[in-house]
């Protein structure tokens, strides 16, 4: 008879359920779909921090601000050399399964991630582990990777040499861990949804692919209790207009881009719920200094610089939506003073003529005239661009013959070094310099324009040795003004994180690596 | 009967053969790789990478370990979409895709087909004009306009229709991407019945029928309605090719979950192993689709049969 009793509030209870998921769902249009559940095989991109952030905790983790704080660690210290890192974990850390978290998770994670045979995009990023790159490169096994397990809930990290930034690298999705149990018993298909666990506040219900990944609340977090939502739902969406349509008709409380050439447009129609905010993004022009071509020459280079009109560029083409910079790091980055390019103060006629003088002395004039092949990705915005900046050279008698391919194509032949000038951006990893700066060194991949100063790089070297935080800025400070000394690239903008929020989004805060996890945010019953 | 299935069969084994070589080598020559995008990645980590995806063994050796997984019907695991296999992806896409173009020609035939007989009915008439207007506006104005703006119009401004999204294959989410697929083809349809039944309604038979006394309405429907359909079941075919090609660009604009988007994401990622798997699909799917299109021929076409001999 009591089973009868209950059934009636038990029925109640089942009924409003369904409604009360609703009510409190996310529904967030994402830049593409994810590349996997797995964060050994994501990229970094900003599609796969909004879905992965919520799925998996660090050890280090973000605040509504994009602060970092305490994650599955609760405290950490470091060597007094530097080197030795110690993680104490929290030992209500669980995973949605209710397995705890262990240091072992970490250390399976790390090991995983810089395993070849794994392949990950981002394996990189845990080189400053003692051992990291020898072991990405096939050069020794995983085990013995610096990083260990000093029983359940401490975890220690050795590194090849000083990185006060580790927590935030720690922050990183990359640097989440796996559920060992499940990794032991299904392999590499333990991302299955049948029978994945995560440790964020978030856990994976069902995925279609390329129309929806539904997440529901993980009732095992530690910080469960301050989560408001009982679910996101992850929506890809490639074609801006259809994201914009999209929000506006309210199928997205947050869309996570919006077209910068409509800017003005969107301010009148949707008012606030436009968010704009400066990120750690810097959009640059590539100059190729490898030998053979034009922009070789330093003088060419810093006639380039002087001749762009950036104001012009970010205020009246892109309509005020960006930030005009002459620096790579872009200001904003943690302990660092942004540095400026030299000479470029003087007035617009001043910069032209002094441009024209180092032309001429490089050799070129009216009877030979500079010939760039410019590069950019087939983007309107990108296309608007060089257009305006081959204009604004044009009065240095440049000829400017543009070269537009899609994506891939674009990106493979920068790698290749085939082009004088050349759209690239960067987007931060982490909020330290070092990560704008290392796209210079001699030896990075990233180096498009091949910059090759062995006095830039002692530079860096020695930064990334030096474990004094002032000693450290001054030195990368000094870096940055050699590169900007030599005009090794030509900055343009600091790109905007471009935002459309609901305003029945609670919770949301605009911030400098635009990172936002959904554990923040609660929607608004009554918009 | 079967005899020429049959043979139709083992002649698509060819076609089909030449048509994942050339895409095979086609997509291999094309600039930019899988792992080109604006992250360039460090050498150590892209080796790894083409280990793992066998990227780094000679190109002949790549296709034949392509074509011998392709035998045991494993079209490989997607590049950049790491939890899915392409068979998994193509699996779940397809029904998508094939309710999507399903409902966009059923569409086409029951809106083309009594339009164009209106039209031809009342030729010449205020009818006809604005009917082959209307139609020569759906043929001229494209998909990838057409779209956008019923989203706009339907989905922003009235709020009467979801703007994209599948949602499961709920009959809203399915109201505005059916139309904007159907409507070229509902005009292509129109204006060829047309054009047939005016040509059908001067024939002989017609006016022997109508010397029998036959009322306008029996005329039309037992002896002009069938051989005047002639043209339009042999344009299904390139119909159906249509639909298909214009899925690509519906599924995109409205975040659909079809073939079609794997397709473009996969080939602007150069995502090898999901172009061939959607271009193999699509393949063998329009051999099928010309075969089924030739045998409904001859239940319309009493000239065409196709006996064994």
């Amino acid at each position: 008879m009591t089973t009868f009793k209950l059934r009636g509030p038990v029925a109640a209870l089942l009924l409003c359920l369904p409604f009360a998921a609703s009510a409190a769902t996310l529904d967030i249009g994402i830049q593409g779909e994810p590349s996997s559940l797995d964060a050994a095989g994501v990229n970094g991109a900003v599609l796969d921090n909004d879905v992965l952030g919520d799925l998996y905790e660090g050890l280090v983790t973000l605040g509504p601000e994009g602060d970092y704080r305490p994650g599955v660690a609760r405290d950490w210290s470091v060597s007094d050399d530097g080197l030795v890192w110690t993680f104490e974990l929290r030992d209500n850390a669980r995973w949605s399964d209710g397995e705890a978290v262990t240091a072992e998770d970490f250390v399976l994670a790390f090991q995983r991630v810089l395993d070849p045979a794994t392949a990950s995009v981002y394996a990189n990023l845990l080189y400053p582990i003692r051992g990291g790159a020898a072991i990405n490169a096939g050069e020794a096994a995983p085990e013995s990777l610096g990083v260990r397990a000093d029983g359940e809930h401490r975890l220690v990290i050795e590194l090849a040499h000083p990185t006060p930034w580790l927590p935030t690298l720690m922050a990183h999705i990359v640097a989440s861990p796996v559920p060992a149990h499940l990794l032991r018993e299904y392999g590499s298909d333990w991302t299955d949804l049948d029978h994945i666990a995560t440790n964020g506040a978030f856990t994976p219900h069902s995925w279609t692919s390329h129309d929806h990944l539904a997440a529901v609340k993980n009732p095992w977090f530690h910080a469960a209790d301050g989560v408001a939502l009982d679910g996101v739902n992850y929506y890809p969406v490639e074609d801006l207009n259809s994201g914009l349509a999209r929000f506006q008709s309210g199928e997205l409380e947050i869309m996570r881009d919006f077209d910068a050439n409509r800017l003005a447009w969107l301010r009148d129609h949707l008012g606030d719920a436009v968010h704009l905010h400066n990120q750690l993004a810097t959009y640059y022009y590539a100059l190729n200094s490898r030998p053979g071509h034009p922009t070789d020459d330093p003088r060419v280079r810093e006639a380039l610089n002087l001749a762009l009109d950036r104001d012009i560029i970010a205020n009246k083409v892109l309509s005020g939506a960006v930030t005009a910079t002459d620096a790579l790091v872009p200001a904003g980055t943690s302990g660092y003073t942004s540095q400026t390019m030299p000479g470029l103060d003087a007035d617009r006629q001043a910069r032209l003529a002094r441009a024209r003088t180092l032309l001429a002395a490089a050799g070129y004039g009216a009877d030979n005239p500079l010939r760039l092949a410019l590069r950019y990705n087939a983007r309107d915005d990108h296309r608007r661009i060089a257009v305006a900046i081959a204009a604004m050279w044009r009065p240095l008698g440049i000829e400017v013959a543009m070269v537009n391919a899609e994506a891939s194509v674009h990106y493979a032949a920068l790698a290749e070094g085939d082009f004088d000038v050349a759209r690239a951006s960067w987007v931060a990893d982490f909020d330290d310099a070092s990560n704008f700066l290392g796209i210079l060194t001699s030896d990075s991949a990233k180096n498009y324009g091949d910059y090759d100063s062995a006095e830039f790089d002692a530079l860096m070297a020695e930064s990334a040795s030096e474990r004094d935080p002032e000693a450290r800025q001054a030195l990368l400070e000094q870096a940055e003004r050699v590169a900007l000394g030599d005009y090794a690239l030509a900055p343009i903008f600091s790109d905007a994180a471009r935002n459309l929020v609901s305003p029945t989004v609670e919770g949301w805060a605009d911030n400098a690596i635009n990172r936002h996890l959904s554990r923040w945010i609660s929607l608004d019953a009554a918009p | 009967m079967l005899n020429y299935i049959a043979k139709r069969l083992a002649m698509a084994v060819p076609t089909l053969l030449i048509v994942i070589t050339v895409s095979f080598f086609l997509m291999r020559v094309a600039p930019g790789g899988p792992f080109d995008g604006e992250r360039q990645l460090p050498p150590e980590i892209e080796a790894n990478l083409m280990a793992a995806y066998h990227l780094d063994e000679p190109l002949w050796m790549q296709y034949l370990r392509y074509m011998g997984n392709l035998v045991q019907g494993d079209f490989g695991p997607s590049f950049k979409y790491k939890d899915f296999s392409v068979t998994e992806l193509i699996m779940q896409g397809f029904p998508v895709s094939l309710e999507l173009g399903a409902l966009a020609i059923a569409l086409a035939l029951l809106l083309g087909i009594p339009m164009g007989v209106m039209a031809a009915l009342r030729r010449n008439s205020a009818l006809d004009y604005s009917l082959m207007g209307v139609a020569l506006g759906g043929i001229a104005v494209p998909n990838f306009v057409i779209a956008p703006l019923m989203a706009l119009f339907f989905g922003v401004i009235l709020g009467w229709l979801p703007v994209g999204g599948w949602n499961g294959g709920a009959l809203p989410n399915l109201v505005l991407p059916v139309i904007a697929l159907a409507i070229q083809q509902i005009a292509y349809i129109a204006r060829m019945m047309r054009a047939s039944m005016i040509e059908v309604l001067g024939s002989h038979f017609i006016r022997t029928a109508r010397a029998k006394g036959l009322s306008e309405r029996e005329v039309i429907l037992r002896h002009a309605l069938r051989p005047a359909m002639l043209p339009v079941l042999s344009y299904l075919g390139p119909a159906i090719a249509g639909i298909i090609t214009g899925s690509v660009v519906i599924e995109q604009i409205f975040g659909l979950p079809g073939i079609g988007r794997y397709f473009v994401q996969g080939a602007l990622n150069r995502d090898y192993t999901l172009v061939m798997g959607t271009v193999v699909f699509y393949g063998v799917l329009i051999v099928l689709m010309n075969l089924i299109v030739d045998l409904l021929y001859s239940l319309f076409d009493p000239q065409i049969r196709y006996d064994d001999d």
